[in-house]
């Protein structure tokens, strides 16, 4: 087929208008509208005790001040608890605006509508709050030890507690078999917080029709189909009044999937009342301080083996920082705790965590999504065992692989789905070969020692990571091809840099036989296609590609029984090439797809060429039946849905070389190899972006990214100044390899892509940097200055500092 | 308020303005060319690199009142009679941007490198765009974009 590009590398098709400067972003629409800026507490926990505007009111270019007193029924309620599980016996959202109490740093009080932002913050300088000061709780264990509440009603701050165990094969329970295993280790890991940190920060932009009774809202979500209904139910309008559309969404990485933010509700509610189109596009300090970040957390791990390095007994307790509030509930931690067991058979396993509130911005998924800190559980684990026994850390990984033939294999757990947590498919000794390979692991020690000679010192690292993709419900296509020959594509979940319309129209091409230019593709757009779930957890291409091909499959079926009748052939001999339907093996009987979505129609007034041509075809029916036949629909076009029983288990393994500075502790990653597979790939060029991605934001978090509270709950480093984001300098060059292993789960066998770069890397990092240094890293990120201040204090302790098998 | 006139991507523009318009918002919201970005309004992620007078300066740390008069092109002034500059072409070839935010960043800031450098060493490369954040892409395919913009810009002349 001339036609396939499913597999191939094609070149985005949203670039064009990109690098143009075409692209319309969030802050790019509604050049007429009113502006909001919001009055956020300074505090990180205070009763407020009043507002005054009175200096405020008479800034020339104000309109409107809000605060949570003035809001209506459903705006003023608290927000919604997305996804409440019954281990979240403390669930606990914010308000649009803060009612009585502020639980964080840029918490929004007031909200302030004016001629432009400039006048909206000249306002906000104005307007006085009185606070009365709270304790703040500020660090995870002061949070359970300490005597200071973030919520008066949630004892001990303590979120959810949730226990999940998976007993030995012979019924004893893990800490019994950890207890008789012939070897033992029991450490603490700490991962600070980081965050998503998009370049385009949040924004909302809302018009009230008034002649038409509807809104239509643009957001920079990663949802919005289901922003859209909580407008509608926030708002009290009927839901086809409302539409909600996400523009060119300059990244999201999580962050934006959480809905409905507050801004999300307040601009439409008052675009509405007001009359007047309005907008609220964020600022980085508002991104900082009133977002969400994500990673924090403390864990206790107890692990027992045997001489080989087989894990017979992991026992985890993770205190997980879930920030203020819950709106996301607990899937973070809930992810951690299943994936942490990646590509291992673990014998037994016992994972404990509490989710626990403190006086920070609120914590939900960012790229990876509790995966790291797990895989950073895991796999500092296994060095820690091959480094007790003295083995090579990829023997010890090797000896607890599942076995390609083991699939699917059960880990015997509820994944974040809500469904168990079975591996479809996967191939890992075969990972780890290509890995080897590529980083050139076996030739690393003389490499080490010859570095050594020189007085410098380097290290290799590595991790390997399982990661649940394409987590349902379901996610659906549309598909219309006009009499002009054109194929529009929607699907309602969004893009934020994926290629989505690239990627889409890669599967409509192949599967409809069309040639690519002829492929339309539209996202997130509520006006093209209602139900959708949104853009995470790695699940678009996985959803939303099924979806689209299996409506492409509805409307070929139907182009090609349209064209039988046209060529008096029977169905199954025709096939569809370069838009030409045609007998296979003749190509001169023929028919074009654009002809045959005029046939669709029996209403043919002659607008175009197309039409005018089709009156030549005679089709179907005699007098005695209807133009349109019982069940059948004019038009060609055809809309599906792809629901799957459970996700689908991508993987990856990543390696990588460190030097550090033997003065000045600098690290620095020599190199860094990737070996990933997420099954079928329908454009490697695009997967690669991703993975690249991916890694640089996890030598972020590895190496620069921390959010850095102090003791009163501010957040220091609010800005790209201080927060260290990774700039090309820090990015080493990114060595990848593919494995194909495809998804028996879904017809077009492929797994996601989106968060696999960032998994692994602080477990990767960690490993090279310890064993460059020869001491225990435990803490993840670790920057130079810590590193120093770890080499110090091994010293003055004069421990040996790596654990060593004394047996 | 203040009368500025600009020359952007070779047309004179006007608008009346306060002083403390920034170039960032003048550009966007007082001239609607949306085009140029701005990703932290404080100078760091050099999304909002525009060339004033052909050199990179960073929009959102620039006053509109301060520059009357002189050159502005954005990235909107790249192309030439409709066709896509080198760059910007090596940056879709070469898949050097994903949600394109701090992509017109980018663009500016190689195009008035490669005038000054048109055939970069890697460190080169690399050094040109050490001033931009981008969190989508691991910077990888940009790099590889700077020198395939450099090469395109050979085999066309100038
Ligand atoms: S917006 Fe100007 S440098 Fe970031
Ligand atoms: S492409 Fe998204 S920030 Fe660079």
């Amino acid at each position: 087929m001339t036609t396939r590009l499913f597999g191939e590398p094609v070149r985005r098709r949203e670039d064009a208008r990109l690098v143009a400067g075409n692209g319309r972003y969030l802050d790019d629409l509604g050049a007429d509208a009113l502006a909001v800026a919001f009055v956020r507490s300074p505090h990180a926990h205070a009763r407020i005790t009043g507002v005054d505007v009175d200096d405020a009111i008479d800034v020339e270019g104000l309109v409107a001040i809000y605060t949570w007193e003035d809001l209506p029924e459903g705006v003023r309620e608290p927000l919604p608890l997305l996804i409440p599980h019954p281990a979240l016996t403390h669930g606990r959202t914010a308000y649009c605006l803060a009612k009585d109490v502020v639980r964080h740093v840029g918490e929004p009080i007031v909200m302030v509508v004016a001629a432009d932002r400039y006048v909206a913050e000249d306002v906000c300088e104005r307007i006085r709050v009185s606070y009365e000061f709270l304790k703040p709780v500020v660090g995870l264990e002061n949070a359970v030890e300490g005597p200071n509440l973030v919520h008066d009603d949630v004892p001990g701050n303590i979120g959810a507690h949730m226990v999940q165990e998976v007993a030995h094969r012979d019924g004893r329970a893990t800490r019994d078999v950890i207890a008789a295993a012939p070897h033992t280790l029991e450490f603490r890991l700490d991962i600070e917080r980081s965050a998503c940190m998009p370049m385009e920060g949040k924004g909302v932009y809302a018009r009230w029709d008034a002649d038409d009774r509807s809104l239509r809202v643009y957001s920079s979500t990663q949802t919005s189909t289901s922003v859209r209904m909580a407008i509608a139910a926030k708002l009290g309008l009927p839901l086809p009044k409302v539409e909600v559309i996400a523009p060119d969404v300059g990244g999201g990485f999580g962050v934006k999937i959480v809905h409905p933010w507050p801004e999300e509700i307040l601009v439409p509610w008052a675009a509405r009342l007001l009359g007047r189109e309005v907008k609220w596009t964020e600022d980085r300090r508002e991104h900082f301080v009133s977002s969400a970040h994500e990673r924090a957390q403390v864990q206790h791990v107890k692990v027992g083996f045997d001489d080989e390095g087989r894990v017979l007994g992991l026992d985890v307790e993770i205190l997980h920082d879930h920030g203020a509030y819950t709106p996301y509930g607990i899937i973070v931690p809930i992810i951690t705790s299943t994936q942490l067991l990646g590509p291992y058979k673990i014998g037994s396993y016992r994972v404990e965590f509490f989710s626990v509130y403190t006086n920070t911005v609120q914590v939900t998924p960012y790229r990876g999504a509790g995966r790291p800190q797990g895989v950073f559980c895991m796999e500092r684990t296994m060095d820690k065992i091959a480094q007790y026994l003295g083995k090579d850390r990829t023997d010890v990984r090797a000896v607890n692989f599942i076995q390609p033939d083991e699939f699917p294999y059960d880990q015997q757990m509820i994944f974040q789905d809500g469904r168990p947590l079975i591996y479809d498919s996967g191939d890992y000794p075969e990972s780890l070969r290509k890995l080897k390979d590529l980083i050139g692991w076996d030739d690393f020690p003389a490499m080490q020692a010859e570095a050594a000679a020189e007085g410098r010192r380097i290290g290799i690292g590595v991790g390997c990571y399982v990661e649940g993709t394409g987590v349902g419900p379901y996610e659906g296509g549309h598909v219309q091809v006009t009499s002009d020959g054109r194929v529009h594509v929607s699907t309602g979940l969004t893009s934020q840099g994926q290629g989505h319309e690239t990627v889409f129209a890669q599967i409509a091409a192949t599967e409809l036989g069309v040639p690519i230019e002829k492929v339309s593709v539209v996202t997130g757009d509520t006006r093209r296609f209602g139900y959708a779930v949104g853009t995470f957890a790695s699940r678009a291409a996985v959803m939303s590609g099924n979806a689209i091909a299996l409506a492409c499959r509805k409307v070929k079926e139907k182009a090609l029984r349209i064209a039988a009748d046209a060529l008096e052939a029977d169905p199954a001999d025709l096939e569809i090439t370069d838009g030409m339907v045609h007998v296979v093996g003749a190509p001169s009987a023929s028919i074009p797809l654009a002809t045959v979505a005029v046939l669709s129609n029996p209403l043919r007034y002659a607008f175009d060429e197309e039409a005018k041509r089709a009156t030549q075809f005679a089709t179907g029916g005699g007098m005695d039946r209807p133009p349109v036949a019982e069940g059948q629909e004019p038009g060609l076009e055809g809309k599906d849905y792809y629901s799957p029983v459970r996700s689908t288990f991508a993987s990856g393994m990543h390696a990588a070389i460190v030097e550090t500075d033997p003065d000045t502790a600098e690290i620095k990653i020599l190199r860094y190899a990737v070996v990933h597979d997420c099954g079928k790939m329908i454009n490697p060029m695009l997967v690669e972006g991703q993975i690249h991605g991916g890694v640089a934001q996890g030598v972020g978090g590895a190496l620069y990214e921390k959010m850095v509270y102090d003791e009163y709950g501010q957040l220091l480093n609010a800005s790209f100044m201080d927060f260290l984001m990774p700039y090309v300098t820090e990015i080493p060059r990114i060595e990848t390899d593919h494995l194909e292993t495809p998804s028996p789960l879904n017809p077009l066998g492929i797994k996601g892509a989106g968060e696999a770069g960032v998994i692994p890397v602080s477990a990767v990092v960690a490993g090279a940097v310890e064993d460059a240094e020869k001491i225990v890293i435990d803490r993840m990120p670790i920057s130079p200055s810590d590193l120093y201040a770890l080499r110090d204090s091994s010293r003055t302790s004069g421990a040996v500092s790596l654990l060593r098998n004394t047996q | 308020m203040h009368d500025v006139t600009l020359i952007v991507n070779g047309v004179p523009r006007h608008a009346r303005v306060p002083a403390r318009r920034l170039l960032s918002d003048f550009l966007r919201h007082d001239l609607g060319l949306t085009g140029t970005h701005v990703g932290c309004e404080h100078g760091v992620c050099g999304a909002c690199t525009v060339l004033l007078d052909g050199r990179p300066v960073r929009a959102c740390l620039t006053f509109a009142v301060s520059v009357s008069g002189q050159e502005v092109t954005t990235v909107e002034g790249l192309a030439r009679d409709g066709e896509l500059s080198p760059v910007q072409r090596a940056f879709a070839e070469c898949h050097g941007l994903q949600c394109g935010f701090c992509t017109p960043g980018f663009l500016t800031t190689v195009t008035a490198f490669l005038r000054e450098n048109p055939a970069p060493a890697d460190d080169e490369a690399i050094e040109a765009v050490a001033g931009n954040l981008c969190r989508c892409t691991g910077y990888q395919n940009i790099v590889k974009s700077v020198h395939r913009a450099a090469e395109l810009m050979a085999e066309e002349g100038p």
